[in-house]
């Protein structure tokens, strides 16, 4: 006879295996390789919970130790590549295959394991795209997840950083799978229930709490005046004129000028109250002033920020907060915020071509997408309007009926001429390519296509590639704004002028933009310490961005 | 240590009254420039002292660029690079021709 709960007999099978070195649910972390051994099975779909922020760090050294007799060729399938661990798994051979969107530390170690064959790949996604592959070809057979503490029945209190988890544990939870969870400490009551204890099977609780990073922290006293030049031009050439209410930042430090703008430099334009109110955003620290001098009024966030905690709890009106005061994010709803209902994306990157198409791989670093492309792309199942997107749209093409016309999300790149250690940002050819070559991948990693990007700015000028009509023009409003690149100075100054005159291209002169406002002067915060003053003294940075 | 130095005939005197004024300061990846308004109307100099040999191409693309964008008549620049990038040179040029041209000494 057929039998249809296979799988569901499968897992009362692991978690009776598991079973014998639990107390409850509750394992002694000296015990947690054993506890693995006993629930997953070679080949395994593994989801080792790798965020931005919260690692499962404590389970990744327990899946590291296990006897490979038993536990091998794993198919690890996380969005997070980032401990040292995570890679060792495929060095040692608990792991063979994986899926994964970001790798941000292990960029440059990633990429030598794909070209020595020691891991066998089988994509890199955006955030919203391995979660939705989670529901239909990569549910995992086992999660190993974090959270902060947890009851003895395993209700999960993930805090402020609650990411990845909930999307984690549904594919997981609901498919036949195991969950495990490390915690900080096991408690009676848990301050909230991120994760109902129903769908949790195992807790663990680590000798140490798991390891979290500052990653969104910009300190002030590093923006140059060229960063402050080219936020103003953003602030000037593409927030005002498009009035851009919801949006979401990049991480890098041409945005947290701009964030450090609003209260000077666009506050005098004006501009509170019409621009940058609503964000998909992690609790950007360089985003206090503008928070405290009243131009923001909602943020949703995919993750938390490293000393934001009790900023954000004594700003509930802004974020969002759980029954316990603290920050509740999640990653994929906040993907989905920023895809949907913003108007804008604004962010930086490390190589933009001729067509505008833009990457942050170079030839020996794999950072992954994470998610910039979902941000970074025009939603095309967006129906609702709005004044920024209708304008996009208007301004793409002129000529089509307003009533059946698609708008357009904004999609900015900004960035100076010349990056770190004076790496152009502008080049003819994208290493993405000549790395697709090498590893022969179906697809070249592109983290926004040119046909997304809407405008480039630099402290050249802002390029409006919406109005460009023709390739030939795009290509040169690009080198118009790239300064004295190879790309820029290769430019047709004949027709860059005429993109000029037509406003494709714009000019601080053009934009009525004083040089001499491109002073430090004109940051609301200039250092980590002014940002804690405007705090209140709420906002408790990092001892690594302490100098007092 | 390189010295450069560019002429150019310009369209227009510089704006304002001022008679000199310096921006910037020395230091790894900046500039100091200053400028001073000693010559006829229709004349530009830039004189530049670089910390980075063999860039010559690169000023001179950035100081034509400049001339053309703010035709700054019977101003003298005097740079002092510490190996500045060409946006921040082009930054500072844009901050000295303003300076000067701003009402006073």
């Amino acid at each position: 006879m057929t039998s249809w709960q296979n799988n569901r007999a499968a897992r009362d099978a692991r978690i009776a295996a598991g079973a014998g070195l639990a107390r409850g649910k509750v394992v002694e972390a000296h015990d947690v390789t054993r506890l693995l051994e006993a629930v997953v099975r070679p080949g395994d779909r593994v989801c080792l919970e790798g965020d931005n922020q919260k690692q499962a760090d404590l389970l990744s050294r327990a899946l590291l130790a296990v006897d490979l007799s038993k536990v091998n060729d794993l198919h690890m399938v996380q969005s997070g590549v980032v401990l040292p661990e995570h890679l060792d798994l495929f060095d040692r051979g608990v792991a063979k295959r994986l899926d994964y969107a970001y790798s941000g530390p292990q960029s440059a170690r990633i990429a030598r394991m794909l070209f020595g064959g020691k891991i066998e790949l089988g994509a890199v996604h955006t955030y919203l795209e391995l979660f939705a592959r989670y529901f239909i070809d990569l549910t995992p057979h086992v999660a190993l997840i974090a959270a902060v503490s947890a009851d003895r029945e395993g209700n999960l209190y993930t805090g402020p950083n609650t990411e990845d988890t909930p999307t984690v544990v549904e594919a997981t939870a609901f498919k036949d799978g195991v969950v495990i969870a490390q915690v900080n400490e096991i408690v009676d009551t848990v301050p909230r229930v991120d994760i109902p204890a129903d769908r949790v099977h195992f807790i663990v609780k680590a000798d140490k709490p798991f390891f979290v990073e500052p990653l969104f922290t910009r300190d002030p006293a590093a923006i140059t005046e060229g960063q402050i030049l080219t936020a103003m031009l953003a602030i000037k050439g593409v927030y005002a004129p498009y009035r851009v209410q919801r949006l979401n930042h990049g991480i890098g430090f041409s945005t947290a000028a701009i964030e450090l703008l609003l209260p000077t430099f666009g506050e005098r334009l004006g501009l509170k109250g019409t621009i940058a109110t609503h964000f998909a955003l992690n609790p950007h620290p360089a985003l206090i002033p503008a928070i405290e001098s009243g131009w923001v009024r909602q943020i949703h966030s995919f993750g938390s920020e490293v000393g934001m905690d009790d900023y954000i709890r004594a700003r509930s009106d802004i974020y969002f907060t759980g029954p316990d005061g603290s920050l509740r994010s999640n990653r994929a709803f906040c993907q989905t915020a920023g895809l949907y209902a913003c108007d804008m994306f604004i962010g930086s990157t490390l190589q933009i071509d001729l067509q505008g198409n833009s990457s942050t791989v170079t030839t020996s670093r794999i950072a992954g997408f994470g998610g910039a492309p979902n941000m970074g792309a025009d939603a095309r199942g967006r129906r609702h309007p709005s004044e920024p997107w209708l304008k996009a749209g208007a301004e793409a093409d002129p000529d089509g009926s307003a009533l059946m016309r698609r708008g357009r999300k904004l999609v900015v790149q900004i960035g100076e001429t010349f990056g770190d250690k004076n790496v152009p940002l502008f080049v003819e050819k994208l290493d993405a390519i000549e790395l697709a070559e090498k590893l022969k991948l179906d697809l070249a990693p592109v983290m926004i296509y040119g046909d997304d990007v809407t405008h480039i700015v630099t402290e050249e000028g802002v390029a409006n590639l919406l109005l460009c009509r023709t390739a030939q023009e795009r290509e040169q409003a690009i080198r118009g704004v790239a300064g004295y690149t190879d790309v820029g100075r290769r430019r047709d100054h004949g027709m860059v002028s005429r993109l000029r005159e037509r406003g494709v291209i714009r000019r601080p002169e053009d934009l009525g933009i004083n040089p001499l406002d491109a002073d430090r002067s004109l940051l609301a915060a200039r250092s980590i310490k002014d940002l804690v003053h405007w705090s209140g003294g709420l906002y408790a940075p990092p001892s690594k961005f302490r100098n007092w | 240590m390189e010295d450069l130095n560019f002429q150019h005939q310009v369209r227009a005197r510089a704006g304002g009254t001022r008679q000199s004024a310096i921006v910037g300061v020395v230091a790894s990846g900046n500039l100091e420039v200053l400028v001073e308004r000693s010559l006829p109307d229709a004349e530009c100099a830039v004189d530049i002292k670089t910390a980075a040999v063999g860039f010559g191409a690169v000023w001179s693309a950035v100081i034509g660029d400049f001339v053309e964008r703010y035709s700054p008549g019977g101003l003298k620049f005097s740079i002092n690079d510490g190996g500045a990038r060409p946006d921040t040179v082009s930054l500072r040029l844009a901050q000295a021709v303003r300076l000067i041209a701003e009402a006073g000494q």
